[in-house]
């Protein structure tokens, strides 16, 4: 049962480590717009010369 | 005298040496679109940033500073086939996006402390009935306390400063028990780990603050989506007024960079969109979206003109008194003043379901504390009982049961065309069984058309459509796009309160008055030409037309009213307008009832009497005019057209030529009311079941648990049916 000290503070880790990761995507403006991040997905990739204009 | 146009009032510095606009787009549909937009702005050299907001349908801009004018960028946008205007976040929408925000960071922490939490719960509840060591039991619970005890904290923000807010001012709503219980929960939980008790409760609290947050986000997330498009829609009527930067050269800024004391220059054809005073010129100006009355009023130096007033022969001089809408006219200040105090005392459905409820779940929670120390139980173990109630009683499907179905209630009016400005609207619409309408702009369409059209041989009409772009005057306009002109005429010459003139292979051609062309004979004997319109005179040669041009009832006038009557809801025609037009207007869509030359103040007493009889008075307007009595109604509603007033003042605003998204929005609310209702008596219905469970003791967290997310998901799903039944309407 010793094997808890280290599996139950790696479990909490991941989970803050994804609340993390959360928060900065919300604070990095990545649900400002559902609707066109779902369709930049599928979208053709730009030519690599015109992307870096 | 010189025009440009200026946008800088906009443009924001977004950094070392680079400038930011925001630009709301029409038309912008799809991946197709957005992928467009970006490679055509990002083509113009100099341009550092072009993306696409497809949600809010809007471009972010940015640039390096100097060389470019953001005019360019609309110019461009044009070329590529989609209208653009520069757009001001209002600060009523950053309220609602910083809001909404909030929300979702409390619901981030919010799921994943319920993630985790369970994660420790689970093996708790199935060590409980196997070989769980009771110091690995405590170890857990520790655990779970230091997740859920900050998170909660964090989390449970919105709920707490709501009850708050109610409780000092002496009311209760959801928020109330909602706190209570989950401040109980963590408390007694904290209190049992302590004491090495088999059960604590920091699972159900946390995740019945998760399941609240959604529906909190839900219901913010739509008035956040309402408020874009609002914003998007306001920003593309692209009000502008014409400024003098100097004392021949003038500017047209957009209305927002005008202050009191400027001249603006107000041309034929124009809607003004400040106040002010003329200072100088002579016209006939159309107030009927402030008075109702279609009449046009004879304008001069020191005459008041009023936002939203169409100026018709002259061009004046005004000198701007407020700019937008900052003052109004006096009488109508007062009335709206009067109504907003009474519109507050309406009592949203789950208010009046919380002051039923809260009471009764804790009266439950104290007799049963009571109840088990008199049958002998030990203090500690009858409160355990006691807040085992208020835990299981937590009002998580009550909290759902609304919010999810106005979410899904106004997405569906969204796609029918009409727009929620207050959450609580779809209630008051289900209830309302008395519509009174106003005539101008509300059953008529907002423009001119050409009544007679079909009298007229094609290819004369066609001619007269051109000529007609030749002037400025609204009754050529109309002309105009009633004949879908697109050339000119190359030499044609306005003259000025008579008409235009052009002559084509030698022959005259005239356009305007009656007199101007020699057609006065025919008005006599004009076959029947109704009073209200506006005769226009045409001339080839010597050959003569008459055309009659008015504003035509909204294309669906008569089906809207003939379904409004199969629904049995009274209706009445309250109009600022003269008696024959209000009539001739009754008449063709059969309303019995109407009233002419009403003044607001009569508006509202027509309003009040109805109310005493006990009706719910639905009012659609959108004059100016009509701003109180649209606050003083039951519910209200206003076309987008309507004057900024009206529109703010109304519960829901309704896009478009139809009328019938009026219709739509009635059946779907009354249909989003029955399943509210039905929402609220199945959380009820599960609390009867639940209750004597947790009265008797037997309650363990896993069965708070299951409880509450069984409740919820019945609850959401029940909230989905509003989606099916709003797709037959559309």
């Amino acid at each position: 049962m010793e094997i808890l000290v280290f599996l139950v503070p790696l479990a909490l880790m991941l989970g803050l480590a994804g609340l993390i990761a959360f928060l900065w995507s919300l604070r990095s403006g990545q649900y400002d717009d559902l609707e066109g991040a779902a369709w930049r997905a599928v979208g053709e990739d730009r030519p690599p010369e015109e992307a870096q204009g | 005298m010189q025009v440009t146009r200026d946008f800088s009032h906009y443009v924001r510095a977004a950094g070392e040496g680079i400038k930011h606009i925001d630009l709301a787009v029409e038309g912008v549909h799809c991946a197709g679109c957005m992928a467009k937009i970006e490679r055509g702005l990002s083509a113009i050299p100099d341009v550092t940033l072009a993306r696409v907001n497809l949600t809010d349908r809007r471009v972010a801009l940015e640039w390096k500073a100097g060389t470019l004018d953001p005019v360019s960028f609309i110019d461009r946008l044009e070329e590529l086939g989609y209208k653009a205007h520069p757009y001001e976040t209002e600060s009523a929408e950053a309220t609602e996006v910083a809001e909404s925000r909030f929300l979702l960071r409390c619901l981030g922490v919010a799921a994943f402390a319920t993630m985790n939490v369970m994660m420790l719960s689970i093996p708790v509840w199935s060590g409980n009935v196997s070989d769980m060591l009771p110091e690995q039991r405590d170890f857990f619970h520790w655990l779970s306390a230091l997740i859920a005890l900050p998170a909660a904290a964090y989390a449970g923000q919105p709920f707490f400063r709501s009850a708050w807010r109610a409780l000092s001012n002496k009311t209760t709503n959801m928020d109330v028990p909602i706190s209570i219980g989950v401040t109980l929960a963590l408390g007694m939980s904290v209190v049992e780990t302590i004491h090495h008790a088999e059960h604590a409760y920091f699972d159900a609290a946390i995740m019945l603050l998760t399941f609240l947050l959604v529906g909190r986000f839900l219901d913010q997330n739509m008035r956040r989506r309402t408020r874009a498009v609002a914003g998007n829609l306001a920003a593309l009527k692209a009000e502008t007024a014409a400024k003098f930067v100097g004392p021949d050269e003038i500017s047209q800024v957009p209305v927002a960079a005008i202050h009191p004391g400027d001249i603006v220059l107000l041309r034929p054809g124009e809607r003004c969109a400040v106040d002010g005073t003329v200072i100088e010129g002579r016209s006939e100006i159309d107030q009927s979206l402030i008075t109702g009355e279609t009449l046009y009023v004879t304008a001069g130096q020191g005459t008041p003109v009023y936002a939203g007033s169409m100026n018709i022969s002259g061009t004046l001089r005004v000198r701007v008194s407020a700019a937008s809408e900052a003052t109004l006219l006096a009488e109508i200040t007062r009335l709206l003043d009067n109504a907003l105090q009474a519109r507050s005392r309406y009592m949203r459905l789950a208010d009046r379901a919380s002051r039923l409820y809260a009471p009764v779940v804790h009266a439950t929670a104290v007799l049963t504390i009571l109840g088990w120390v008199i049958a002998g139980a030990t203090w500690h173990d009858a409160i355990v009982t006691g807040v085992a109630v208020l835990i299981i009683t937590c009002p998580c499907a009550l909290g759902l049961a609304i919010p999810t179905v106005q979410t899904i209630a106004s997405g569906a009016m969204f796609k029918s065309g009409m727009l929620l400005n207050s959450g609580d609207a779809i209630e008051r619409l289900a209830d309302a069984n008395h519509v009174i309408l106003d005539k101008t702009g509300t059953l008529t369409l907002p423009d001119l058309e050409v009544t007679n059209a079909a009298d007229i041989p094609a290819d004369i009409f066609d001619l007269a459509g051109r000529l007609a772009l030749s002037s400025h005057h609204p009754v050529a306009a109309a002309v105009a796009q009633a004949a879908g002109a697109r050339s000119p005429i190359v030499g044609a010459v306005e003259e000025t309160g008579q008409g235009v003139r052009a002559t084509i292979d030698g022959i005259d051609i005239r356009l305007g008055r009656p007199s101007f062309c020699g057609a006065e004979a025919l008005i006599g004997a004009g076959a029947d030409l109704d009073s209200e319109a506006s005769i226009v005179g045409f001339s080839k040669g010597n050959e003569k037309f008459i055309l009659s041009v008015r504003q035509g009832l909204r294309p669906d006038a008569q089906a809207v009213i003939a379904a409004l009557k199969a629904r049995n809801i009274g209706i009445e025609i309250l109009s600022g307008d003269r008696e024959p037009a209000v009539r001739a207007a009754a008449d063709a869509l059969g309303i019995a009832e109407w009233r002419a030359g009403v003044t607001p103040a009569d508006k509202i007493a027509r309003i009040e009497e109805l109310k005493q009889r006990g009706a719910k008075v639905l009012m659609v307007g959108d004059g100016m005019n009509d701003a109180p009595s649209l606050a003083v109604a039951h519910v209200s509603m206003s076309p987008i057209s309507g004057a900024h007033l009206s529109q703010a003042t109304a519960d829901l605003v309704f896009l478009g030529r139809p009328l019938a998204p009026v219709v739509a929005a009635i059946d779907s609310s009354c249909q989003a009311l029955r399943l509210m209702r039905q929402n609220l008596w199945l959380a009820i219905g599960y609390n009867v079941l639940a209750v004597p469970v947790a009265i008797s003791g037997v309650v363990t967290p896993l069965i708070a648990a299951a409880a509450m997310s069984g409740s919820s998901i019945l609850v959401m799903l029940n909230s989905l049916r509003a989606r099916s039944r709003a797709r037959e309407i559309v």
